[in-house]
């Protein structure tokens, strides 16, 4: 088994091929995206792969230690920032093959037209503990 | 085995260890094991098929009053404090004549003691009053269960070592009562943070409360049990079956339950009847009035206002003034809901370290839509979709800038 890190950005991937925001969509275009979200984690916990998904809000603060005694440096959020993460999946999957196989479903959400968003999704793997037997 | 009854009697199994001279932290301990072990047994009902008769509450009390008992004992009996906590033993008073209902009012006091984080408090009061398990609490919460466990034996070791703990005191005794308000936030806390895993933190929040108000004769504590009943009667029609948010003017009215609604309405009009307003009763008064309009259109919204204006005096909170735009918007017009919004700008400029108030980009989106500015609106609804603080609100909310897009695009 292997666990794997599914990352959705809102800044830092490639276009999507069908990349159109989502508040151009239609109302039933949103419904349709979301039942779809929610199936794919409800169906992983089901085959026993999922570990935990969260969402975050697009705004965060940058955080800097400034030394004894003072209070932490607070920055932020910068617009010129490339990467936004938007969310994740954690999900533990037998071989990379699945894993990919996966994230290419969660990639295949449908959007605007109720065509699929064909968004650029990051998969990372963890690194775990090592084996007990390595020879 | 009835869990709900085993759990309502986890606060008199503890007042009596604790009358017995277990320190408190100790004997919560001790009573949270007993209550596992019942659990797992699943049998603690001694006389199965009337589990409500009188005689089989005081047979599983004392089989809880035994175990915690035995529980404490053998952990403290390895203590250093070996000898002292026997000869505690040798003048263990006989069970049964404790005045259960006053201790209890002692523990939610306890509980929700100052000197406590709100999370802390929240958890310490769901374990200790509500009989809930720690591996209960850390599901609800979403949190491992080490990390709530941590949680609840920090909060037990700050109450002793702020002076408060009931073992500091003269024996048996809990700490008096102190400001009700901090047991009253707690309780809205537990409520208002709605619920996941198998703990209904909702349905919980209110039997807490219902059994606080039985003991504690309060204008504020009925009403926020007249609060909590009013919003938990409309819970079933809040959300569609896709787990999207329907809006208050949308929801079913006849899924409404009408015996919770008569039964807070009734609650708040004792309360209010004694003239001591405070901001629970008013807060559950606007609760009220939206619960009697049959029809979202025929919503008494002038009075909504005037109790929005009450709320602000009792509070002086944002939140109330923003929510009071709202019904504003809907009294005297939606120009007039703006206006009200400006003003609440004006008074409240943005904090930096705060950032800007949750829901108003939301509420001037709404409107604006009301007053025709389809165009502001969308984009509004789109900005506040970006500052929403959970995922059922972003959809929502990007939802509505798509409607109206969508209109516009037309």
């Amino acid at each position: 088994m292997a666990k794997y890190l599914l990352l959705k950005h809102y800044r830092g991937a490639p276009a999507a091929v069908n990349d159109v925001p989502m508040d151009k969509w239609t109302p039933e275009e949103i419904s349709a995206h979301v039942k779809y979200m929610q199936d794919f984690a409800a169906r992983l916990e089901g085959t026993g792969e999922f570990v935990d998904g969260q969402a975050l809000a697009p705004e965060g603060t940058w955080v800097r230690y400034e030394g004894e005694g003072r209070p932490p440096v607070t920055d932020g959020p910068f617009a010129e920032t490339k990467d936004l993460i938007a969310g994740w999946m954690v999900i533990d999957v037998d071989s990379y093959e699945r894993a990919v196989e996966l994230a290419g479903e969660l990639s295949a959400a449908p959007g605007a037209g109720g065509k699929p968003i064909h968004e650029w999704l990051e998969l990372r793997p963890f690194l775990t503990e090592p084996p007990t037997i390595t020879e | 085995m009835n869990e709900a009854l085993l759990r309502s009697l986890v606060p008199s199994v503890l007042a009596v260890l604790v009358r017995r001279g277990a320190d408190f932290a100790a004997a919560e301990d001790a009573v949270q094991e007993a209550l596992i072990e019942a659990l797992r047994i699943g049998t603690a009902d001694p006389s199965p098929g009337s589990s409500s008769s009188g005689e089989s509450v005081r047979d599983l009390k004392g089989w809880l009053v035994t175990v915690a008992w035995r529980k404490f004992l053998d952990a403290t009996r390895a203590d250093a404090a070996r000898r002292r906590r026997e000869d505690l033993v040798e003048e263990e008073p006989v069970p049964g004549s404790v005045p259960a209902v006053d201790d209890t009012l002692q523990l939610y006091f306890l509980c929700a003691h100052p000197s406590l984080t709100p999370s802390s408090a929240v958890a310490l009061t769901l374990r200790a009053v509500g009989g809930l398990t720690t591996r209960q609490i850390a599901q609800a919460y979403l949190v491992p269960e080490a990390t709530m466990a941590q949680r609840i034996s920090r909060a037990k070791r700050t109450l002793s070592d702020n002076g408060v703990s009931p073992a500091r005191r003269a024996r048996g005794r809990f700490d008096q009562p102190g400001d009700v308000a901090t047991v009253l936030r707690v309780l809205y806390l537990v409520f208002n943070e709605g619920y996941s895993g198998d703990v209904d933190l909702a349905a919980e929040a209110v039997r807490l409360t219902r059994q606080l108000a039985a003991a504690f004769d309060h204008p504020e504590v009925a009403g926020l049990l007249a609060l909590m009943l009013l919003h938990h009667a409309r819970r079933a029609t809040r959300t569609a079956p896709d787990g999207s948010l329907v809006p208050l003017a949308e929801q079913d009215r006849g899924r409404w339950d009408t015996g919770a609604i008569a039964e807070g309405v009734e609650i708040l009009q004792a309360a209010l009847a004694l003239d001591r307003l405070g901001e629970y009763q008013a807060q559950a008064a606007i609760a009220a009035l939206h619960a009697d309009a049959p029809a979202a259109e025929e919503t008494d919204w002038v009075q909504i206002v005037e109790w929005y204006d009450e709320l602000a005096r009792l509070t002086d909170n944002p939140v109330v003034r923003l929510n009071r735009a709202v019904a504003v918007g809907e009294a005297d017009g939606p120009r007039a809901g703006l206006a009200a919004l400006a003003a609440l700008d004006d008074s409240s400029p943005n904090s930096s370290s705060k950032g800007p108030l949750p829901r108003r980009t939301a509420v001037a989106a709404y409107l604006h839509e009301r007053d025709g500015d389809l165009e502001t609106a969308a984009r509004l609804y789109a900005e506040a979709a970006q500052q929403a603080p959970n995922l059922a609100e972003r959809d929502h909310l990007t939802r509505q800038a798509a409607r109206l897009n969508t209109r516009l695009s037309r």
